[in-house]
């Protein structure tokens, strides 16, 4: 297999990006040469993270989506756009079955838009180790808007929210009470809630429980001034309208595209919202932080790794094993052996 | 920074007509079972929506389902179009009731494997496997 050249990618050639994404995909060294090549030309996309149960039509909403992109911006040139797709690694076999691009047929034929599944490879939180540096490639290469779609994700799986700029949670009806709703995790992260399937019996139901909900968690902003200096204090009276971004609850049907003219307003006015609040600046931060956090953990991880002998290692598991030594103790002594 | 790690990522598509999708159903799952990441496309694909999709996704192997009696317009262009996008190195499978003219035709054109009815997906696997080394 030839070497990728960085400049083949930034140019957007496609078969350059599907190489340079298996390399940063499998963790070689050709990929980290290449992200680091391309790192520079990286932090002008708008990346939007979708997330939701399994079953909520995420795949079919993200096709939706990404077809009206293409499409409602009249006149204008359509914004070039890649979707990621992850869907789970088999704990047991360390298989795959990446079936998202079967809802998302409408995209095929346009060179416009890039579509890449990915396997989640073991990592939890929704998303796969590696997604956020395939995000990097798309970025470079000049996508405009970037889709990631995480695997079907319960409660926890919040990945998403430090990885996008604008992260759309997907719920459909008949999936639980209104405790559901005010429960921690992934409803937190929306910034844009969507109940797809909104033609199915409940819906209205599920849209109210929504709003609800977020009546609880969001005051208006006339609610904070009228509680008095304390808030004023932190939240100076003029900035207030446009640092405050209250979520919206929309409807929409992806299997006949009802609703997505609407939900590509609310992300254009949250883009708005993040530039001009400097929200935009400040999730770029969180994002590059966690991203350095991880490679940092990982590189200690595999330092450490290199330094201690695999019987040293198994030594000390069997005393862990037999009671002989705690967990907490045999971390130390593990460290300790490599000289960290 | 993580270990390096390969996988074997194949794409199977329904091309054609045709909505018997059972048997790409069946192979794409034991794909799977053995540690392969598989693409699943689902029905009616043209060859240009195959092309795409396994330059998109950067697959070694592209399995084509045909149960329309096309095999013999269909698998040869998208030999064809995988060659025009410079992906003349992904291995094409092939299953299907082909005939026994059709299918020495087809192996001559560089179809990797074909399966009639009745083959053991252990024998896929290990084609996969082989072709992939």
């Amino acid at each position: 297999m030839p070497v990728t050249d960085p400049k083949e990618i930034l140019k957007g050639e496609r078969l350059a990006i599907s190489r340079a994404l298996t390399q940063i995909e499998n963790s070689t060294q050709e990929g980290y040469q290449l992200l680091e090549e391309l790192f520079p030309h990286t932090g002008k996309a708008h990346l939007i993270g979708v997330t939701g149960a399994p079953g909520t039509g995420k795949s079919t909403l993200v096709n939706q989506l990404a077809y009206h992109y293409r499409r409602t911006e009249g006149g204008e040139k359509a914004p070039r756009l890649a979707v990621i797709a992850v869907d789970p690694t088999s704990p047991f076999s360390g298989g795959a079955l990446l079936g998202d691009r079967v809802r998302m047929q409408d995209l095929a034929g346009d060179p416009g838009v890039f579509v890449r599944s990915m396997a989640s490879r073991g990592s939890l939180g929704g998303l796969a180790a590696a997604t956020a540096n395939l995000v990097q490639v798309f970025d470079a290469a000049g996508y405009e808007i970037i889709i990631i779609e995480t695997v079907g994700a319960g409660q926890a799986e919040v990945d998403i929210a430090s990885l996008a700029h604008s992260t759309i949670v997907v719920e459909a009806p008949g999936l639980g009470d209104e405790i559901q709703t005010i429960k921690a995790g992934i409803l937190e992260i929306a910034d844009i809630l969507v109940v797809n399937k909104s033609d199915k019996p409940g819906a209205d139901h599920t849209l109210r429980a929504l709003r609800s909900m977020l009546t609880l968690s969001q005051p208006h902003p006339e609610d904070i001034a009228h509680h008095g200096p304390a808030q004023q204090a932190t939240q100076p009276t003029n900035d207030l309208p446009s640092s405050l971004w209250s979520t919206p609850v929309l409807p929409t049907i992806s299997t006949i595209g009802e609703g997505f003219p609407e939900l590509i307003a609310e992300l254009a006015n949250h883009l708005d919202y993040l530039r001009t609040s400097g929200e935009w600046q400040r999730r770029e931060e969180k994002r590059l932080k966690n991203e350095l956090e991880m490679l940092l953990r990982d590189t200690l991880r595999t330092r450490w790794e290199n330094k201690i002998s695999a019987t040293k290692y198994q030594y000390t598991l069997d005393r862990v094993v037999t009671r002989k030594l705690t967990p907490w103790k045999a971390v130390q002594v593990l460290l300790e052996g490599a000289g960290l | 920074m993580g270990d390096a790690q390969e996988k074997i990522r194949v794409l199977i598509a329904k091309a054609g007509l045709d909505g018997h999708d059972r048997g790409a159903k069946v192979v794409a799952r034991a794909l799977r079972d053995a540690g392969m990441e598989v693409i699943y496309t689902g029905l009616r694909q043209t060859p240009e929506m195959i092309t795409e999709a396994a330059l998109q996704e950067d697959v070694q192997v592209v399995g084509l389902s045909i149960l329309s009696g096309a095999h013999m317009t269909l698998v040869p262009k998208v030999k064809k179009m995988l060659k025009e996008q410079g992906l003349e190195n992904v291995k094409l499978f092939l299953g299907g009731i082909i005939p026994d003219e059709d299918k020495r035709e087809l192996e001559k054109l560089g179809v990797a494997g074909i399966y009639g009815p009745g083959t053991s997906t252990q024998v896929i696997i290990e084609d996969i496997q082989n072709a992939c080394q």
